[in-house]
């Protein structure tokens, strides 16, 4: 009860309340005028869009005076504001009294502000994509100004702890960021190199061997794997299959840590078989039949069409294909984290533990946060990278993929 | 002359050969396409193979049934029944005596502890005290009550530890497994059906852990993020596709939808922690901050299946709508966007599954926080089901193992019935013209 009487909550009630009645006032007043109206002239609009300009012009009015207040408040007694937003309503019915006559065209006031709405919502979308660069460009900068942009991009040794004695070495951390840039190429190439062949032959395989119905049963199933969270793969790399390679690797003799490169990229590699097989599926769909049949008119073989005739044919698209996967795979997050390992090496041998970018992120930003300190600030550098990259890989993507779909249309 | 032109140069042996290795090619190959698939399909059902064996014995847990005296000398020394003593009263004493007087025989301190150790202690201490908190005539009485045995007893009885295993590697001594199987026959330790699972928060003890708070967090999330992102996503794609002029602007606007659809999501979780978090100075945790984000997240899923099924419709609906008098506008909102519902529904689950599983932008918002009571309101901290599970998988005891599993299970369901929904949707309202 104590909850309902707060002023927020008061007020929301009364705007509900009152644009309700504007539109309930309006349709009314629509209605009784066009009726009275006896030389034959009907009303422009229907009364319901009366209705509706009724209750937005009052809804402009009323949210404008809460606004005010809003800003203002403190400068006056409430009461004053009271005593305004009555005003304010009060103004509101009777220009809606002024204006609504039968002549009125209220349905084109309406729409238009339904059109106004309308472009508002995709500027969301706008909006957000500004919000993204603003914040990742404006947080970069500010760690730029503790560590220049080249160390950050051609440094080899990252260790963001700030240190607790002066005379340690990089007492400010040292964010050489080309260990995790490693990292996750490498994780990223064991990824392509599991999905790439295995999405290809299944693209292959559904587009020109499969019959409908195996069709019909396998593209679902191969699409459930785009589909579960990437936080299931990343325990399955941690539970399953991390010490699956673990104990496979000691039967060689080798020692090999749960958390490595391999098991990531592995598990990571499965979870984007069904982006490189979907689009590579439907590139290949989109070469044009023709093709295929004047190679079987010539004698090859299904596999000799396919890979002389359909894959070259096919072949920008699939380089597109690839690269929104690798864009995906650069950009995963959970798998990473928790089958990746969180240590900055600098190597080549997918046996080890390496981190990524997205690891980084997660490490730094999680538990304590103090939010000036460059150890924070690097994150947002390293989401830039992240953010520049994968948009870079998206775009020329989309253009390879555009450019290929013209050219068969 | 004549016997030349009967073999043609199909038929030489070089020919044949030639023959039979491109057929074999061709049987390669097509292996290949089969092996892929067979591949692809072996390692979904690993991963479900492996989530479902560690898991399903979550859903299972062993109780102690034992009967306890609420002694007044210990729980109310004072007799005055308030508020305050019977709250922080010695209830483990209770417990530990009630357990001593079934196995009157032990008596070294070091047995006692051992004994003690097979329930689980907070477990037991918090059921007493609600029950005497919520009924003070209690005091005085005999209780008879069933509480979760400690994890380590619990796995050894779903057979995870070996008992033939040397003693100083197990968890549990041979001594508890002797009360244990004593109190196995007799019937006073049983399996039952693990329902704090479902209806408990999270805890530091696994026998008591549950997921219900991180569900209710995961929900009001959701619900946050359905109701920004749908009406604003079909918003968008009505206009971009019904009322956008053709021009640089709203080129620009489709462009930067096909690329917001591809930021990686852990760029959405900075944004969130830059602009919501330290601009605007929302709560930290909380899932009205989490649903925002993951709102922003759906909103180009949204906005391209509803564009799709806006353009699904047939034209002639609108040339009909027009041709009877009705306004653009009108032949849109009253004809076209009620035909395309089906396709925007199944765009708007679709989208809202997405949100679920996803992780990583709740852990920038600091939706990672330890929270052992069920969240009641959107501004609270809470954690959500994905994140709960990645809590949890950082333990390295089995009995959490087996609960990060349970929960997986669990999300897994929820998000395959979500899927079933929407392919039963567009099965079922889904027309063609």
């Amino acid at each position: 009860m104590q909850q309902l009487l707060n002023p927020e909550t008061l007020i929301g009630a009364l705007l509900i309340i009152g644009v309700v009645a504007a539109f309930l006032y309006g349709r009314g007043l629509a209605i009784s005028r066009a009726q009275l109206t006896t030389d034959g002239a009907r009303a422009h609009s229907l009364p319901s869009y009366h209705g509706y300009f009724s209750a937005w012009i009052v809804a402009l009015f009323a949210s404008g005076m809460i606004a005010f207040w809003v800003t203002f408040s403190g400068a006056a007694p409430n009461f004053v504001f009271a005593i305004l937003m009555f005003c304010a309503l009060a103004l509101s019915f009777s220009i809606i009294n002024r204006l609504l006559t039968p002549t009125f065209r209220a349905r084109n006031h309406v729409e238009r502000f339904i059109g106004g709405a309308l472009m508002i919502c995709s500027g969301v979308a706008v909006l957000t994509t500004f919000g993204i660069v603003l914040s990742l460009v404006f947080e970069s900068l500010q760690f730029f100004k503790h560590v220049p942009i080249l160390d950050f991009l051609t440094g080899l040794h990252w260790s963001p702890q700030t240190a607790l004695r002066e005379d340690q070495i990089g007492q400010s951390g040292s964010f050489g960021a080309v260990p995790i840039f490693t990292g996750t190429f490498m994780i990223t190439a064991v990824a392509i190199f599991i999905a790439g062949p295995i999405g290809l032959l299944i693209a292959v395989y559904l587009s020109e061997y499969a019959n409908k119905r195996t069709r019909a049963i396998v593209k679902p199933m191969v699409e459930i794997l785009a589909g579960v969270p990437t936080i299931v793969y990343g325990f399955f790399a941690l539970l399953t299959v991390g010490p699956a390679i673990r104990n496979f690797a000691e039967g060689f003799g080798f020692s090999v840590p749960t958390q490595s490169a391999i098991a990531a990229g592995s598990v990571m590699g499965v979870m984007i078989i069904p982006f490189i097989s979907s689009l590579s599926d439907d590139v290949i769909n989109a070469v044009p039949q023709t093709l295929r049949d004047a190679s079987f008119a010539l004698g090859a073989t299904q596999s000799e069409t396919m890979t002389k005739v359909i894959f070259p044919a096919a072949l920008p698209g699939i380089i597109g294909a690839f690269l929104l996967a690798i864009s995906r795979a650069i950009g995963e997050t959970m798998i990473v984290v928790m089958a990746a390992g969180r240590a900055a090496n600098l190597t080549g041998n997918p046996f080890e533990a390496v981190t990524t970018v997205t690891v980084q992120i997660v490490a730094l930003l999680t538990g304590d946060q103090e939010f000036d300190s460059a150890k924070t600030l690097s994150a947002f550098a390293l989401g830039l990278v992240l953010f520049v990259f994968t948009l870079v890989l998206n775009v020329i993507a989309l253009l390879i993929v555009r450019r290929y779909r013209e050219r068969y249309e | 002359m004549s016997a030349m032109a009967k073999t043609s140069i199909h038929q030489t042996d070089l020919a044949r050969k030639r023959l039979a290795r491109r057929k074999a090619k061709e049987k390669r190959f097509r292996y290949a396409g089969v092996t892929a698939v067979v591949i692809a399909m072996v390692m979904l059902g690993w991963l479900v193979v492996s989530l479902v064996g560690t898991g399903y014995t979550a859903f299972f847990q062993h109780y102690l049934t034992i009967t306890v005296t609420l002694d007044e000398n210990i729980l109310d020394p004072n007799g005055a029944r308030d508020a305050d003593q019977l709250r922080k009263a010695n209830y483990r004493k209770i417990i530990q005596q009630a357990l001593y007087a079934r196995f009157p025989e032990v008596t070294y301190r070091r047995s006692k502890r051992a004994l003690f150790q097979i329930i689980s202690a907070s477990g037991a201490t918090n059921h007493v005290r609600k029950m005497v908190y919520q009924d003070p005539n209690l005091v005085g009485r005999e209780l008879t009550i069933v509480v979760p045995v400690s994890d380590d007893v619990d796995q050894f009885l779903k057979g995870y530890i070996d008992r033939k295993a040397p003693e100083e590697l197990r968890r549990v001594s041979d001594q508890q497994i002797a009360w244990v199987d004593q109190l196995v026959t007799s019937g006073e330790l049983v399996r039952k059906f693990n329902w704090r699972f479902f209806t408990a928060a999270d805890s530091r003890d696994p026998e008591l852990a549950g997921i219900a708070g991180a569900v209710v967090g995961s929900i009001m999330a959701l619900g946050v993020a359905f109701f920004l992102s749908v009406p604003i996503g079909v918003g968008a794609a009505v206009y971009l596709e019904e009322f956008a002029p053709k021009n640089r602007l709203t080129d620009f606007i489709e462009i930067n939808i096909n690329n917001l659809a591809a930021v990686p999501s852990i760029v959405f979780g900075l944004l969130g922690l830059a602009v919501f978090l330290n601009f605007f100075g929302l709560p930290r945790s909380a899932p009205l901050v989490g649903g925002m984000v993951l709102g922003l997240m759906t909103l180009p899923t949204i906005i391209i299946a509803t564009r799709s099924a806006l353009r699904a419709v047939s034209p002639s609906i609108i040339d009909g709508a027009l041709s009877l008098g009705a306004s653009h506008t009108q032949a849109v909102f009253h004809h076209k966007v009620p035909l395309a519902a089906s396709g925007i529904l199944t765009g708007s689950i679709i989208g809202m599954a997405q949100a679920l599983g996803e992780t990583a932008p709740l852990l920038m918002i600091g939706m990672v926080a330890f929270v052992t009571e069920i969240p009641t309101n959107i501004m609270e901290p809470a954690s959500a089901l994905p994140v709960q599970i990645f809590l949890w998988s950082d333990s390295a005891e089995r009995a959490w193992a087996e609960r990060t599993s349970a929960a997986i299970i669990v999300l897994l369901i929820v998000l395959i019935s979500m899927n079933a929904i929407a392919i039963f949707l567009r099965s079922r309202l889904e027309r063609r013209w």
